[in-house]
């Protein structure tokens, strides 16, 4: 038994591991958004001004 | 109860792959910022009159140069330059400061959309073919 929860508990820090650093998916919603942030911030544009919102624009294609 | 530790371990893994997130308050990034946002006073009016416009890439390039007077074309063009320095510079210092440097040409598509997308009327864009688009 006590095999058991040594191999479950290496099993799940394996795994746990594996997704901290393979995390190689760029995560384009949150890009998105910091993206909008910064181009607020650099063209002054206050939050209303602008219709766009991630919401509205097309699916990323990749 | 050790079946249960097992599946709670399991069940926690996937939440960590999903907690990525984009920083983008870094020292480099904040210094890019404040150098563009303070050139923006000037190429305002050049966005404004179709001097200059925003490229598929994610830069600033010159699209009608007869609109500008001859004595200030190559202002202008220092200020196209400075601004994609700082451009290149920031989608560089984004994927730096987020540990995936090879995500540069990722964040550089997302802010060129973007860019593109928060443009008010009249200012001049690159589609994804590379033609001039009027906002």
């Amino acid at each position: 038994m006590r095999n058991m929860i040594l191999f479950s508990l290496m099993a799940s820090l394996l795994a746990l591991s594996a997704c901290v650093t393979i995390n190689i998916y760029f995560p384009a919603a949150e890009a998105e958004k910091a993206a909008d942030k910064i181009i607020d911030d650099v063209w002054q544009i206050k939050k209303g001004d602008q219709p766009a919102t991630p919401a509205d624009t097309p699916a990323p294609t990749k | 109860m050790k079946k249960i530790i097992f599946v709670l371990l399991l069940l926690v893994a996937p939440l960590v792959m999903a907690a990525a997130d984009i920083d983008v308050s870094s020292p480099a990034v904040t210094t890019i910022r404040t150098s563009m946002h303070a050139r923006h006073e000037q190429l305002k009016p050049l966005y404004a009159s179709g001097a200059i416009g925003l490229t598929r890439d994610g830069l600033v390039g010159m699209h009608d140069a007869t609109v500008v007077a001859l004595k200030d074309r190559q202002s202008v063009n220092s200020l196209i330059a400075a601004e994609n320095d700082d451009r290149n510079a920031l989608y560089k210092e984004i994927a730096n400061a987020n540990g995936h440097p090879e995500w540069e040409a990722e964040v550089r598509n997302t802010f060129a959309l973007r860019w593109a997308q928060k443009a008010p009327a009249g200012w001049w864009y690159q589609d994804p073919g590379g033609a001039w688009q009027k906002k």
